[in-house]
């Protein structure tokens, strides 16, 4: 038992807290206000009118969905690049020791460690000197190169809580490695991969700054948001994407921290 | 307990023959060769970090040693210093200045706030709460980047609903005072250098928050109350026992928060005036000025200076906080 455990707030914090939440979350709402808008030329506050027409309008817009299709496109790819990576690190790094262990935790967090900015245009540079043309693969590339570290940081955790003495004891029982990797280690790990994927989805499906600089002519959903934002074109169809991805973003978010919420370290604490 | 078992079983099958078939034999190699098994594991994560990340990385560094030719503006590959010293010119500096400027105040203000977020999660919020306030965090921090500079962009808008609240106030002449004054002032908020400061405290604030929280839950409640006992005031409590304490944890938030507003180029650039920062000098330089040298040299600037802070922080003990 905790001896701070009756103790109140006090009032000045708790609505220092409350302010502080408010004051992440009413921006996010107000996109929701805001897709139903009817006005079309400026962000008139509030509303004139609500109106369901622009989800319909969203709906039958090819260059949306051309969009879309290809940020699920190139998350998955990298996602599965990444989950390879990512886990073959971890086990690497918390099975065994060896020479230069704390460099390799370095190396997979530096593409997210350093900014954005610079992991798109050392990328660019190196693509440009080696004549290689644009593509969704250069954009693949970039993504699964930072989202190594979501997979990799959930793999770490999860392998440090499962005991050595599992494996130890399926390989004592007579299985070999590959049966001990597939019925004792990938059940272990499995619920933390589950979510270290979708955290790496989410990651890459909202990527923005590296894309701008590996992409070439095709636009990923947040690129085509980006150039709405710069040069405004139809502002309540940007306002339907807007609210649609902060729905699709947040089903992975809660998801992943379902199936993370017992262990020692949950999914997502060190984006 | 396993070696017991063994014994009673006869000893001469406890050294098995090798398994049958590919599998079999490659998994007893790897038994014998657990040096093979790492190694095997390692290349390819290894190969793609290394030669893809690290190689772009360092191919990068080279071209800020080039320099761009002025009349043909093709890149002359001959060694110089030529393109850092340009970072110098007062134009370029008042670039970086006002970046890191930006960087240092948004990380205080985000400290600022993020604090009692931190404090009562980590020591009032309980059960269901505890929960509350976690996703209360965490759904900010994952959801759409984009998505919060855009609504950010229906906020402060001229037409928008902060002008709309000063109205109802009857505040207007607060926000028109705020707006005319120079330098921070602007048209609207939207392009003001306080829009940019909002945002970008809005945007990295979960960054800030959770290190901080993960500091503070170490933080014993009996040390609080061990303080008040001994007659400390609130005020000094703070200062002397929660804070220092707390501080390994902001530190560390500030790693975050410090860093993504130095290399930041997509708020300045929707919401803000048309001075730059540094991640729009990169991005010009690189795209319409086609400076690929200078940019390089500017995308120097935030790692040296990351670097430095690291340093720094890692001597706080920041690092244990993460």
């Amino acid at each position: 038992m905790r001896s701070d455990r009756g103790q109140r707030a006090p009032i000045a914090l708790k609505i220092a807290a409350a302010g502080g939440l408010l004051f992440l979350h009413l921006p996010i709402l107000l996109i929701f206000v805001y897709a139903f808008t009817t006005e079309e030329k400026s962000y008139q506050w509030p509303p004139p009118g609500l109106t369901l027409q622009w989800f319909g309008i969203a709906w039958n817009r090819p260059d949306v969905w051309a969009a879309l299709g290809l940020s699920v496109q190139v998350a998955c790819i990298a996602t599965a690049i990444a989950l390879v990576l990512g886990t073959l690190c971890a086990a690497a790094v918390s099975q065994t020791k060896f020479f230069g262990r704390e460099a390799i935790s370095l190396l997979v967090i530096l593409p997210i460690a350093l900014p954005g900015i610079i992991t798109g245009i050392a990328l660019r540079s190196a693509f440009s000197l080696f004549d290689i043309p644009f593509s969704v693969w250069t954009i693949v590339l970039g993504h699964a190169t930072f989202c190594v570290v979501v997979v990799y940081n959930n793999a770490v955790a999860r392998f440090r809580r499962t005991q050595g003495s599992l494996i130890e004891a399926s390989m004592d029982l007579g299985a070999d490695g590959f049966q001990t990797f597939r019925h004792v280690i990938l059940p272990n790990i499995g619920t933390a991969l589950l979510a270290g994927g979708m955290l790496a989805f989410a990651l890459s499906f909202d990527e923005v700054i590296v894309t701008t600089f590996t992409g070439g002519q095709q636009s990923t959903l947040p690129i085509w948001m980006l150039e709405e934002l710069i040069r405004p074109r139809q502002r309540p169809v940007t306002n339907v994407v807007a609210m649609v991805v902060v729905l699709v973003t947040f089903l992975p978010i809660l998801a992943a921290y379902y199936l993370t919420r017992d262990g020692d370290q949950v999914a997502g604490a060190g984006k | 307990m396993t070696a017991i078992a063994l014994t009673h079983e006869e000893t001469a099958t406890s050294i098995l023959p090798g398994r049958g078939g590919f599998f079999g034999r490659l998994s007893d190699m790897f038994w014998r060769r657990p040096k093979l098994l790492l190694f095997l594991m390692l290349t390819p994560p290894l190969l793609w970090l290394g030669i893809i990340y690290i190689g772009s990385l360092l191919a990068l560094l080279l071209q800020s040693f080039f320099s761009i030719d002025d009349f043909s503006g093709l890149v002359n590959y001959e060694f110089t210093l030529a393109t850092y010293a340009q970072l110098l010119s007062p134009t370029n500096f008042d670039i970086i200045v006002r970046t890191v400027l930006m960087a240092a105040l948004v990380t205080l203000a985000s400290a600022v706030v993020a604090f009692p977020i931190a404090y009562y999660a980590a020591r009032y919020a309980r059960g269901k709460w505890k929960a509350l306030f976690y996703l209360g965090v965490m759904l900010p921090l994952w959801s759409s980047y984009l998505v919060k500079i855009y609504a950010w962009k229906l906020i402060l808008a001229k037409e928008g609903i902060l002008t709309w609240f000063f109205a109802k106030l009857h505040l207007v002449w607060l926000l028109d005072g705020v707006l005319s004054l120079p330098v921070i002032g602007g048209n609207s908020l939207s392009v003001s250098y306080i829009g940019t400061f909002l945002v970008f405290v809005y945007v990295w604030l979960p960054y800030m928050i959770l290190p901080t929280q993960a500091a503070l839950e170490r933080v014993q409640g009996n040390l609080i109350e061990a303080s008040s006992d001994l007659g400390a005031t609130p005020g000094q409590t703070f200062r002397t026992v929660l804070f220092p304490l707390a501080l390994p944890g902001i530190v560390a938030g500030s790693i975050f928060t410090f860093s993504l507003t130095l290399g930041d180029y997509i708020i300045p650039q929707i919401i803000g005036s048309s001075r730059l920062f540094i991640g729009q000098a990169v991005y010009a330089q690189q795209g319409t000025a086609g400076n690929v040298p200078l940019a390089a040299a500017f995308s120097v600037v935030p790692i040296v200076i990351m670097a430095v802070y690291l340093w720094l922080a890692k001597k706080q003990g920041a690092f244990d906080a993460l």
